[in-house]
């Protein structure tokens, strides 16, 4: 925000925030129907979250009297941490408009905000589900998020920026940056811990209610109506936001620079065919897979920690 | 009376805040008064530096005194030893030579030992006593020992003297002075291994002391730490800043995962204080690396982060700890698992602990993220030493850090969590009271400047650079800054929280417009959680403090190496009826049992040696005086 005032950035990041929030259903529910097809059912239009979220929308919510204010105050706070993290992350422009506002720091921060809130409203039912819920979804975050940090800061450190529209730019422009062994450990990293900051598989599986093996659909169990729509509309945000930023610092070609003209066009498709090979891939993952007993999760987890933490050595010892 | 007098305390607190901002400010002043004081007389001496503890030391002690009007209840006791507390950590920071310095050290350490002995008739807090002043003393005579050898080599007992004068000493007499006082001043800091104390005393002294104690006594070691390392031996190598990076994030690890599994909340407290010690060591040991590297730019940068996390944690940390007292006070427990409920029945003091909660797990967009923010920046600007050793020293310090944040969240979400929400765990709970008008002024006040220190870190960080400027001399920081965004290092990295903090409102703002935009139902139907078909909720169907953590326990078993132990009475009947049921699971502490343990050994066995020489002879003694005296005739 430097010279142009406040209105073109203003408009600019409400635009991005917008196409986040409306584009991220979509993205849910190609998973799905992708996963259903790979098993051979014919499964759910991909269009169906819009459908599930405007019922819940509709429906009146049933609120726990065991709860205090924290849990009715989660979903807007949850919401509004991933409204503001779609601003931050480069998703059509490489400089979004709230690039500057504190780079993949914030952003991890933001997740954790979400995640702190969340847990909150977990345990504030006082059921042990939501409390179980809530104790390994804590403990799932605290391993993943610093892993995020560590690979995005192995590549801050080798493109000269925290910023995360800096880091696309640097990368996009000179694609040869990419062809180093901390980038290769950066990307598996971040990876494997997208999948457990998603709640997906073989962390955890969002299409089950089991008590033994959930941790986020534990968490909200509580949580219907309205207050639902807007927990699971948050979550499948998250979903694209990890999965565009994992795209545009891993694959950052085709971002245009600024939101005009027919480089946003190709921009715009470039990134809808990205996101649809990742979702693909996602979706194929889950089916090969198994899910983790939980008690493995952790060691899952310390080894991508420990490959970010190879990835930035690597950056810092090979220049 | 006692109101009065903790009203008085207030107000002095103002004066030092005020006399302390006005120094750090750049208002330079000194004051010598040689009768009062034998060897060097009294001196004291404001700098940027000193005005900034100066200001943090009032500034944190006037909403501990309010707290205090109500949290003491008229009671007396202690009331001269705090005073007697404030007024020596006052003048710590202020001390231009070794005999003012040692006297207001030994002051500060005295009275908040009788503070930790407030409650006599408590084992514990003996015992954590008993523990404090062993280690304090330990800490004083490193301190002792390293001040002296100063004066020994260069001939002054005044700080000021010593930066010119240490140019002169050669590399080991530097290191022994370095190494002996950085032991002293790191004992002070809860750096591990030498925390024992900490979660020991801290929690057994009145709420509003226990504030004081994590919130500033523990910083003014770090001071100690900053003068010590940078100032008054020069510029040191490296090997001193990779030190105390690499304690610092040790520190910071072990104290939140300790933190994490604590089941007292006011020691869980003390364990946090641990942790953000660690922070600000890092930051300030990233300092000492840029200074030894002569990258003066970025050691500026760099301790004015761990500054700015110093004052941040003053803030919320005593925030907490205020709000644990208040949970002591209402609820009559400190054990999270009898308590549980208390938002309801302590509405302001839950949303104080909130706001201290969110602050210290680093979140956006309050405090703690500002100055955890500003220490990421500092350390990942490492790449411009050129020394690949120094620089996978960073790496790890950016990864403990890392991982420290993720762990801060897990260990508040519990501590809140259990602390607050759902159903009351014990009578006490369900009987809880909100905390008086004085106690919540005195929360409240600290909310603001937790808010304040989020918001303005454009204004407050050029001034931190200042004050830490002055240690090594005076060079520009590296950043720039206009009123809404910090940069550093031209763009490597911006930050604007005032941009942060609208955006969040702003979202929070609009998200009910839209709900009814999208025509939601807005009336909400209150019903039982649901619970598989039972008939009725208690607490015991809640998730504990214990269970909270077991996950942690389980992935960092390697550090807790807890000893189970499952208790199970059955019926004689019957192995599958059970009458009573005990377990526990506490970690064991590291530090204590193979470190301090054998060291005890060591010295009992010494001492036994030693006792041989001890015939009660008063001949013996007089020949031991006269070998004495020719020992020293004959070295000197």
């Amino acid at each position: 925000m430097t010279e142009s005032g406040v209105g073109g950035p203003l408009v600019a990041a409400i635009a991005q925030a917008l196409l986040v929030a409306l584009a991220a259903p979509l993205l849910v529910g190609l998973v799905r129907t992708v996963k259903a097809r790979l098993v051979g059912r014919r499964g759910p239009d991909p269009r169906q979250p819009y459908a599930d979220l405007v019922k819940l929308l509709r429906k009146d919510p049933v609120v726990s009297t065991t709860t205090s204010w924290v849990f009715r105050f989660t979903p807007f706070v949850l919401v509004a941490c991933m409204l503001v993290a779609s601003t931050v992350v480069p998703v059509l422009v490489t400089r979004p408009a709230l690039s500057f506002a504190g780079g993949i720091v914030l952003l991890m921060y933001l997740f954790m905000l979400g995640t702190f809130f969340l847990a909150l409203a977990g345990l504030d039912s006082g059921s042990a589900f939501g409390g179980m819920g809530s104790s390994r979804e804590v403990a799932v975050a605290a391993l993943a998020e610093p892993t995020v940090m560590l690979a995005v800061f192995a590549l801050a450190l080798r493109t000269g920026t925290t910023n995360l529209g800096g880091v696309a730019e640097r990368l996009g422009g000179e694609p040869a940056m990419a062809a180093h062994p901390g980038h290769l450990l950066a990307f598996l990293a971040f990876f494997i811990v997208m999948l457990a900051e998603t709640g997906r598989l073989p962390v955890d599986n969002p299409a089950t209610h089991l008590e033994l093996t959930m941790i986020h659909e534990a968490m909200i169990l509580e949580y219907s109506g309205p207050y639902l729509a807007l927990i699971e509309w948050a979550n499948a945000m998250k979903l694209f936001l990890f999965m565009t930023l994992l795209i545009n610092l891993f694959v950052p070609w085709w971002i245009p620079a600024e939101a005009a003209g027919a480089g946003l066009f190709l921009g715009l498709l470039a990134l809808a065919g990205k996101l649809v090979v990742l979702a693909s891939a996602l979706a194929v993952l889950e089916t090969a897979m198994a899910k983790l007993r939980l008690f493995r999760v952790p060691e899952l987890l310390a080894g991508s920690f420990a490959l970010a933490l190879l990835s930035v050595a690597s950056v810092v010892l090979l220049k | 009376m006692s109101a009065l007098a903790y009203a008085l305390t207030a107000l002095g607190g103002l004066g030092a805040a005020g006399l302390g901002l006005a120094g750090w400010l750049g208002h330079a002043w000194s004051v010598e008064l040689l009768w009062l004081v034998p060897l060097a007389g009294l001196a004291l001496r404001m700098d940027p530096l000193a005005g900034f503890f100066l200001f943090l030391v009032g500034a944190t002690s006037v909403p501990a005194s309010i707290y205090a009007i109500g949290y003491m209840r008229g009671a007396r006791r202690g009331l001269g030893a705090y005073a007697v507390f404030l007024l020596g950590m006052a003048v710590v920071p202020l001390a231009a030579n070794v005999p003012t310095f040692l006297i207001a050290w030994e002051l500060m350490a005295l009275a908040s030992y009788a503070l930790v002995l407030h409650d006599r008739e408590d084992a514990a807090a003996v015992r954590a006593a008993w523990i404090y002043a062993v280690m304090t003393h330990a800490g004083l005579a490193c301190l002792l020992a390293g001040m002296l050898l100063m004066f020994a080599w260069t001939g002054s007992l005044v700080f000021a003297d010593w930066r010119a004068a240490s140019a002169t000493l050669d590399a080991p007499a530097r290191n022994v002075v370095f190494v002996l006082l950085a032991l002293g001043f790191a004992s002070k800091a809860g750096m591990i291994p030498l925390h024992v104390w900490l979660p020991a005393a801290h929690p057994a002294a009145p709420s509003h002391v226990s504030a004081l104690m994590s919130g500033v006594m523990i910083k003014l070691g770090v001071m100690g730490l900053l003068r010590a390392g940078m100032e008054w031996l020069g510029v040191g190598p490296p090997w001193w800043g990779v030190a105390l990076l690499l304690a610092g994030a040790l520190s910071a690890l072990a104290g939140v995962l300790y933190a994490a599994v604590e089941g007292d909340l006011k020691r869980l407290l003390a364990f946090s204080s641990i942790d953000n010690v660690g922070i600000i060591l890092i930051a300030a040991g990233a300092g000492m690396v840029f200074h030894a590297a002569g990258l003066e730019t970025l050691a500026v940068f760099a301790l004015a982060a761990g500054l700015y996390h110093t004052v941040n944690h003053a803030a919320f940390k005593a925030l907490l700890f205020l709000g644990a007292g208040a949970v002591a006070r209402g609820a009559g427990t400190r054990d999270l698992e009898a308590m549980g409920g208390l938002i309801k029945r302590m509405p302001w003091t839950a949303a104080a602990f909130l706001v201290g909660a969110l602050a210290i797990a680093a979140l956006p967009p309050l405090n703690g993220f500002v100055s955890e923010w500003l220490t990421f920046q500092a350390l990942l600007q490492n790449g411009l030493i050129p020394r690949p050793e120094l620089n996978l020293v960073f790496v790890l310090a950016l990864a403990g850090l890392a991982l420290t944040g993720g762990l801060a969240v897990a260990c508040f979400v519990r501590a809140f969590g259990i602390a607050f929400l759902a159903l009351p765990r014990s009578e006490g709970a369900t009987n809880a009271h909100e905390a008086g008008p004085a106690m919540r002024a005195g929360m409240g006040l600290l909310v603001i400047a937790c808010v304040g220190l989020a918001l303005l870190p454009t204004v407050l960080l050029p001034r931190l650079g200042a004050a830490a400027a002055r240690l090594l001399g005076d060079p520009a920081p590296a950043l720039r800054h206009d009123l809404l965004t910090i940069a550093v290092s031209g763009d490597f990295a911006t930050l604007s929280m005032p941009v942060v903090a609208g955006a969040l409102t702003l979202g929070l703002a609009l998200l009910p417009l839209l709900l009814r935009l999208a025509r939601a139902p807005r009336a909400v139907r209150w019903s039982e959680t649901w619970g598989c078909g039972r008939l009725l909720q208690t607490a015991r169907m809640e998730y504990t403090a214990i269970a909270f953590a077991s996950p942690l326990r389980r992935i960092f078993d390697f550090l807790y190496r807890a000893e189970k132990r499952l208790e199970v009475e059955a019926h004689p009947e019957s192995r599958f009826f059970v009458r009573r049921m005990a377990y526990r699971n506490a970690p064991r502490a590291l530090a204590e049992e193979w470190l301090y343990a054998p060291l005890l050994i060591a010295l009992r066995a010494g001492a036994d040696r030693v006792r041989a020489i001890q015939s009660g002879s008063a001949n013996l003694y007089l020949i031991y005086v006269l070998a004495a005296l020719l020992v020293l005739l004959v070295l000197a």
